[in-house]
């Protein structure tokens, strides 16, 4: 049923030209209606009187009236079938271009009714002597596939596809892969197929001809070998060698999307290559072409940083003696500066610590806040992995604090606290520069690290209750952080000085348990004060015990997530650091999923990764032997943790890329005690928080088991695996009393 | 893999639309529109909300966009992108919204052409010149044959030449343009200098040529014959298509066949013994916090029968600037307080010579201490016949079945646009 055009207006002026007897003007009518289209204007009512101009010679009207219908064709499949004939007459032209034309806009119309009428036309083109329809119609498989699986199944497509491998044009190969692997992509989504029988499993003469369409077809062509390349599965050593070596020419090439996915291929079939000497070789050969990639425009430097600083997490050797490169460029988009700051932090070593350092001062007085913040903090980094230069990064926060600009005395503040934690007792000094500037602080995160030093150095502090006292007045004020931070600090003040803050201690303790709203900080508080009534050597042991020295890991992501994406090098996934599940189709991954995978995966990865998490766990249980409130402590900061980290996209980033693997070990070790969560850690604390007043009587009591065996089993891993991880998290955990 | 294809101008209208895949609804459109381009703190070219993804590239006031909802080759998307905004270029001489809207019939018959399913087709302009037209094109005009010849070459081995080109005179012009990149320190140190150079060439050669091109990089000349000095040590290079990579990767010979009329040929990193061809040294002093006073000297490194042209000097001054006073004896200086800099324009600055300028900015109290961030000085030139590498182009052979003879022309301009930067 189709809807006629009222007699007036825009859609009855258009429908009057576009049945006009002359030529030029039926013409310009199609022009304008497309126009209409474009904006978004609903001209379906014109598809008979658009019908009607499809017959013609005018290639360029042809193209037109196709775009038309194939916007429009779901919408009116009655009227479509009126299309057939002309279609499937064109595909007989003697024109290669119009046999093409026809055959892919046929494929893109997506009614029922003509797909019908698809398959002999495909049929003919998929046997045209022209490479150009050859190509077009290998594609049109695809189309139809996405359609009607079964049409392509029944109709033999999928067999004469795999038999077009093997014609003597690349473009045509090139295609015919891409849409092959369309096609398997599609069927594994469905459930059609599976990975291991997909409908295209490269075998080892597919290779050879793939191996050598490489080197002859187009660039975009050269990706979609690529791509089917890096899926194949050598059978040994040998032929692992023979593939990267015919794939390394690629690096040369002027498209950046080759490169990369030459470099894809490269580390996938590097894991089977055992000769050092060889290995050797492919790093140094892929240094080069991934330097030059940041001439490229800013869009494609930032999917390269991204790219490189995976592969700087996997071979931190690649780019050795290339830090200047990175340096950033005033005129640089934020992101690119963002990537590039992270990268120059990877490749830090004590011969470029210097240069690396008077460009993040640099930095630091540029405009943007955030990446102002962000080179403070890669200054914080740097002093934590270069021993030999902490003095000179402690230096630079200096004269930073020194400029007085809030935001920056802030993040300075925040970092300190991390070169105290690694160099404990070295920079006293500094101490009383930091306490001056008490007043500029504003922001949770940089009062907190500020009361955290200050309860740790509570000894070399002099005025340190009275500094905490400022704290103590406005503490109901305070967000939960610094809230928990200056319980903890009061405390140990307490425990250092006893007699000069018996006063200041008892005071916080009544507010904390008394006025305060939330859960975690009140369960700390009564912790704390029974730790202090029954015991106070226990106390000390608890509060002052020695803390494991931090440092900034190798990886942001989990080893097997680091294979999982060097595999996907190039493509979104590689971008955002995270699996592609999390972003594509589908939803969330739900548990069963993650199990599927922890149990598909590599085994010796899942078997490392569950020797990681029961030595994890067993030392979380022994701090629980020790004493139950030590994990209790870590619980209310791990909340304190997840909170901040959603508070900033990319750190919600990074924790959804990792998440999956606290969950994995979880499952694997707990057969499954709580896997209906699949959102990440943050259930788990959330859980035991919501619980853990009700249960706080009982534990008085002294009842060991008395959290129950649901909070147990979420509660260990949650900061065990944390650790290897995640690198904010991880500060965030060390930061409490763990 | 592109779902779809959008162009937005700059209120955020949607100017040509076009869905590969059926995975969306044309509103999707507006769901770009809302998110990106009336948002103005978008800070990732790459944006995802729920499982689509919205790749997006600004040229001139246009958002150019591709959208999909798979796990996509993101670099692949952008390189797409980028060749399709060069495609424009190629055939409306500008990309705006002006030309888009002009020639949206030909950018839809493009976007077809050189993407199908999503998957990138064919992009070579000088293949798609001949069967995309912005003149209409009657079927019967072109005879089968024509278009069996314009197919193959589009899917052909060499897809960017035709068989059939004849030239009366037999040229090649090499240009050898190289982009200066330094970042140097206000002590005067070079943080980092490198030279992204790329070489253009312009072929009008007869038949199917096939060339062989030499360079004075360090790696051939030393396995040729040792002691030579002035060998250029290349970092990277990356070629056009036409070229061989695996005979490059071999032993290093660059041999292709040629597209037809202008193409670029490769591109080259070099970052050791960079020859700065301008050297700027800055005195800035801050008076107080009312008055900034500058003294810039800029210096000619090279030889005096070469010059420097189109020297633009961009000095930054101070946010809350309210006057400024310049004296430059050498060209032309003037304050434009709309992007906070002193522009010096010096015409021409012949090798070896030396010129300054002399400038004060007034500053208006501020009642907030602000802290100046200085942005670094910012240089853009042209030296011709100068290559700041010290490349040099050894030889280009080409040879023929018809073994005719050719002409061979190589410039040589080494620049530098928006990364000459001295910090003070």
């Amino acid at each position: 049923m189709s809807i006629r055009a009222p007699r007036k207006g825009e859609n009855y002026e258009l429908s009057v030209d576009l049945n006009s007897e002359y030529r030029e003007k039926r013409k310009d009518a199609i022009k304008r209606t497309i126009a209409s289209m474009t904006v978004g204007k609903d001209v379906s009512g014109l598809f008979p009187d658009v019908l009607k101009n499809m017959q013609t010679d005018d290639l360029e009207q042809k193209k037109l009236v196709y775009l038309y219908l194939m916007n429009y064709a779901k919408t009116q499949p009655e009227l479509v079938i009126l299309a057939v004939n002309t279609f499937v007459k064109d595909t007989d032209d003697p024109n290669p271009l119009v046999r093409a034309l026809a055959i892919r806009t046929m494929g893109c119309l997506r009614a029922e009714k003509i797909i019908d009428y698809l398959c002999d036309p495909l049929q003919k083109c998929l046997k045209d002597e022209n490479p150009y329809v050859r190509k077009t119609a290998a594609l049109c498989v695809a189309k139809l596939y996405d359609l009607k699986p079964d049409l392509v199944l029944d109709n033999g497509f999928l067999d004469q596809l795999l038999e077009m491998i093997a014609d003597s044009n690349p473009m045509v190969v090139a295609n015919t892969v891409a849409a092959l692997t369309d096609i398997h992509v599609s069927a594994i989504g469905s459930g059609a197929s599976s990975e291991d029988s997909g409908y295209f499993t490269i075998t080892t003469s597919i290779l050879n001809k793939l191996l050598i369409a490489l080197n002859e077809c187009s660039e975009w062509g050269r990706v979609a070998i690529l791509n089917a390349l890096a899926r194949y599965q050598a059978h040994d050593e040998k032929e692992s060698e023979h593939i990267c070596e015919r794939v390394v020419p690629q690096f040369q090439h002027a498209n950046g999307a080759v490169v990369l996915a030459a470099v894809k291929v490269i580390m996938i079939h590097m894991r089977k290559v055992h000769r050092e000497e060889m290995t050797r070789q492919l790093v140094r050969k892929m240094a080069p072409p991934l330097v030059t990639l940041l001439s490229s425009p800013p869009e494609v430097q930032w999917v390269a940083l991204r790219n490189i600083n995976l592969l700087l997490q996997k071979r931190p050797d690649i780019l050795q003696n290339e830090m200047r490169v990175f340096f950033c460029k005033y005129n640089d988009p934020l992101y690119v500066k963002v990537e590039k700051v992270d990268i120059m932090v990877r490749l830090a070593s004590e011969n470029n610590v210097d240069a690396l350092l008077s460009e993040l001062k640099e930095y630091a007085s540029e405009v943007d806040v955030d990446f102002v913040r962000k080179s403070i903090k890669a200054i914080g980094q740097t002093a934590v992995k270069i021993d030999a230069a902490a003095e000179r990064c402690v230096n630079v926060l200096l004269e930073l604090i020194n400029t007085r600009v809030s935001y920056v005395v802030q993040e300075a503040v925040v970092v300190m606290k991390d070169i105290f934690r690694k160099y404990p007792k070295t920079y006293e000094g500094v101490i009383p520069i930091l306490c001056s500037n008490l007043d500029e602080l504003d922001e949770p995160e940089a009062k907190a690290s500020l009361i955290w030093i200050i309860g740790e150095y509570a000894n070399t502090i002099d005025n340190a209750a009275d500094l905490l006292g400022i704290f103590v007045d406005s503490f109901t004020e305070e967000a939960y952080p610094v809230q928990l931070q200056t319980l903890t600090a009061v405390v140990k003040l307490f425990l250092i000085k006893p007699d000069s803050s018996q006063a200041i201690v008892q005071r916080i303790l009544n507010t904390a348990t008394k006025d305060c709203d939330s859960p975690d900080v009140r369960d700390r508080a009564y912790i704390y004060w029974r730790l202090l009534s029954m015991d106070p050597a226990a106390a000390k042991a608890v509060v002052l015990a020695h803390r494991p020295p931090i440092s900034i890991p190798r990886t942001t992501v989990a080893p097997s997530l680091l294979e999982e994406l060097l595999g996907e090098v190039g493509t979104l996934a590689s971008v955002y650091h995270k699996p592609s599940e999390t972003f594509i189709g589908k939803g969330r991954i739900g548990a069963d999923a993650v199990r599927n995978r922890a149990e598909l995966g590599d085994d010796q990865l899942s078997a490392q990764k569950a020797l990681q998490t029961v030595a994890a766990g067993q030392q979380a249980e022994n701090l629980l032997d020790f004493d139950d409130a030590s994990t209790i402590e870590g619980q209310p900061s791990g909340l304190a943790a997840t909170g901040i980290l959603s508070q900033t996209p990319a750190a919600a980033n990074i924790i959804a890329g990792t998440s999956t693997n606290p969950l994995d070990d979880l499952v694997s070790i707990f057969g499954g005690g709580d896997s209906g969560s699949s959102g990440g850690l943050a259930p788990a604390p959330m859980s035991f928080g919501g619980g853990g007043f009700g249960g706080m009587g009982q534990f008085g009591a002294g009842a060991p088991g008395a959290l129950g065996t649901a909070g147990l089993s979420n509660m260990p891993p949650t900061p065990a695996t944390a650790k290897p991880n995640m690198h904010p998290e991880q500060q965030e955990d060390l930061l409490g009393l763990f | 893999m592109i779902s779809a294809f959008f162009i937005f101008n700059q209120k955020g209208e949607v100017l040509i639309s076009r869905l590969y895949r059926t995975d969306f609804k044309r509103s999707i459109a507006d769901v770009f529109r809302i998110q990106v381009v009336s948002n103005s703190d978008v800070r990732s070219p790459i944006i995802t909300l729920g499982s689509t993804s919205f790749f997006h590239v600004r040229i001139n006031n246009l958002y150019v966009v591709a959208v999909t909802k798979t796990n996509a080759n993101a670099a692949l998307v952008f390189e797409f992108c980028y060749r399709f905004i060069s495609i424009c270029k190629a055939y409306f001489g500008k990309v705006d919204e002006e030309a888009v809207k002009n020639n949206f019939v030909v950018i839809y018959e493009l976007i077809d052409e050189i993407n199908d399913f999503g998957y990138p087709q064919n992009s070579e302009i000088d293949t798609l010149k001949t069967y995309i037209t912005t003149e209409s094109i009657v079927s019967t005009n072109i005879a089968a044959e024509e278009s069996s010849k314009i197919t193959t070459q589009a899917t052909g081995a060499i897809s960017w030449r035709r068989a059939d080109v004849r030239y009366k005179k037999n040229e090649a012009f090499v240009d050898v343009i190289e982009n200066v990149n330094l970042s140097m320190s206000a002590k005067g140190n070079v943080l980092r200098a490198d030279v992204d150079g790329h070489i253009q060439m312009r072929a009008y050669l007869t038949g199917t040529p096939e060339c062989k091109f030499g360079l004075n990089d360090k790696l051939v000349i030393d396995k040729n014959d040792k002691g030579q000095s002035d060998a250029v040590e290349l970092d990277d290079c990356r070629f056009h298509q036409c070229v061989s990579l695996a005979e490059f990767d071999a032993d290093r010979t660059i041999s292709f066949v040629p597209p037809d009329g202008e193409f670029e040929l490769m591109r080259y990193r070099s970052t050791s013994n960079v020859k700065l061809p301008l050297r700027v040294i800055p005195s800035v002093t801050e008076v107080g916090t009312t008055q900034v006073q500058y003294t810039v000297i800029v210096k000619a490194n090279f030889n005096n029968k070469l010059s420097a042209t189109d020297v633009v000097i961009r000095i930054p001054t101070p946010l809350n600037t309210t006057t400024t006073e310049c004296k430059a004896p050498t060209g032309k200086a003037k304050y434009v307080p709309a992007e906070n800099v002193i522009i010096w324009k010096i015409a021409r600055l012949q090798g070896g010579a030396e010129c300054s300028i002399r400038a004060t900015a007034d500053l208006t109290r501020t009642t907030t201490r602000q802290v100046w961030a200085r942005p670094p000085i910012d240089v853009d030139f042209q030296v011709l016949m100068f290559t700041a590498s010290g490349l040099i182009v050894r030889f280009l052979k080409v040879f023929e079945k018809s073994n005719y003879q050719s002409v061979k022309w190589v410039r040589y301009l080494t620049k530098a646009s928006g990364n000459y930067q001295i910090r003070f």
